[in-house]
């Protein structure tokens, strides 16, 4: 008999080495995140999949699952945590949905239509951040970086290349090029790489691309995150 | 109708765009008149807010006159509403943010091209330009926000039935949108 936890109340199967995450999703239990994805290594930056586990609080992406574990993740007190979280990306970056081409396929975006988040509650920090457009096909618009990490861990474990990192510390933290000039033009970037595809928010996009799917048809206008990740991420866990 | 539910109206720094989405309601406005009157809003032409239920604002505050008016409006409103993107992050306006006044003021009235004979308006009866856009939730207490660009009409709908029927207001996922 498999060894089990209690996700909400529920059991949940997992096998040693297993995070909560992966044994949550391979249940077809969503647990929200936005620095998670299946294929890479966890990084746990994001807070979003924040869980309490026997009366602590944790990364349900980066904390081992273990035998009789109590996890709550779908209460109010941590929903309400993570709407926070959610809102503080919004204010930290400049996310301006209507003039985004990422607009209806941003998880940042599906997250927080997930938790119902109508505001962004605290004052805008209006950071300035530049754009970098000198790449023929790929473009980083600053601005929408949330800091995630996914694009560093894909060109590292995907493409075998190493084109990104984050620098600095605190509200100075940023993504960086490696490029002798610091631009995307001068780097190893490909449009075909899995670092070039990988944002969840519109910091890096391909150019050229943005209105092929109209506003109003795109993944999260009519299904929510949850769906669509289980969807999505299920096999990868499998 | 003595008991009708008082409402108001504005666009602050905003495109009128919400107040068009609003209007899309159609037919739905006659059945919204029996319940609602109109105080101050472009609806009406009134110039000053008297004491009303609710208060729905579009867009965000960019200048000396929009604070003022959004005060007035929290003053008198019971309840008031931040409607669209620009009232909730400041919206398209604000990306004027993260140029200096001084310098869209030149491009647009000094150096933009096409201009004719350039210079930037000093008018007294102008409102004063804010160094940057804010959205109104940083100058009062807002109770409600209705996300979109606009907010769809049903979202005005299903908000204004909500607060009119007594319940508590709730926006549905297919009704919450940020574009």
């Amino acid at each position: 008999m498999s060894k089990t936890f209690t996700l909400d109340g529920k059991p949940i199967p997992f096998e040693d080495g297993q995070t909560i995450m992966q044994a949550a999703t391979a249940a077809g239990v969503y647990i929200p995140h936005l620095c998670h994805h299946p294929e890479f290594t966890p990084h746990g930056s994001c807070k979003l999949c924040n869980v309490n586990v026997n009366g602590r609080n944790c990364s349900a992406c980066t904390f081992p699952a273990t035998e009789g574990q109590d996890v709550l993740s779908e209460t109010t007190e941590i929903n309400q945590d993570r709407q926070k979280i959610t809102q503080m990306l919004f204010v930290e970056g400049n996310h301006f949905c209507p003039s985004c081409e990422k607009s209806g396929n941003c998880q940042l975006q599906g997250v927080a239509y997930h938790l119902n988040m109508l505001d962004n509650h605290f004052p805008h920090f209006y950071a300035e951040r530049k754009m970098d457009a000198s790449h023929p096909d790929v473009m980083i618009d600053h601005n929408r970086c949330i800091f995630c990490t996914l694009c560093v861990r894909a060109s590292q474990q995907a493409d075998s290349k190493d084109v990104f990192a984050i620098s600095g510390r605190g509200i100075n933290k940023h993504l960086i090029v490696n490029s002798e000039s610091g631009q995307l033009k001068d780097s190893d970037i490909d449009a075909g790489d899995r670092a070039a595809h990988i944002c969840p928010t519109g910091a890096i996009l391909i150019k050229r691309t943005g209105y092929t799917v109209p506003i109003g048809q795109r993944i999260y206008d009519h299904k929510q995150i949850d769906q669509v990740s289980l969807e999505t991420e299920h096999e990868s866990h499998g | 109708m003595a008991n009708k539910i008082r409402v108001a109206t504005t666009s602050l720094a905003g495109c009128f765009g919400c107040h068009m989405s609003f209007l899309d309601i159609d037919e739905r406005m006659l059945q919204l008149a029996e319940a609602v009157e109109f105080d101050r809003s472009p609806i009406t032409d009134i110039e000053h807010c008297t004491n009303c239920d609710i208060g729905l604002i579009e867009g965000g505050v960019c200048n000396s006159e929009n604070v003022h008016v959004l005060r007035e409006f929290r003053k008198n409103c019971k309840t008031l509403v931040a409607v669209g993107a620009c009232a909730i992050n400041g919206g398209l306006p604000a990306m004027r943010n993260f140029i200096p006044l001084e310098e869209c003021l030149t491009e647009a009235y000094l150096d933009g091209i096409g201009v004719e004979n350039p210079q930037i308006p000093s008018d007294p009866e102008l409102p004063l330009l804010l160094d940057k856009v804010r959205p109104i939730h940083e100058i009062v207490k807002i109770d409600y926000f209705l996300p979109g660009c606009p907010p769809s009409a049903d979202v005005f709908w299903k908000f204004l039935t909500d607060l009119l029927e007594g319940r508590e207001p709730s926006l549905p996922y297919e009704l919450v949108h940020y574009d």
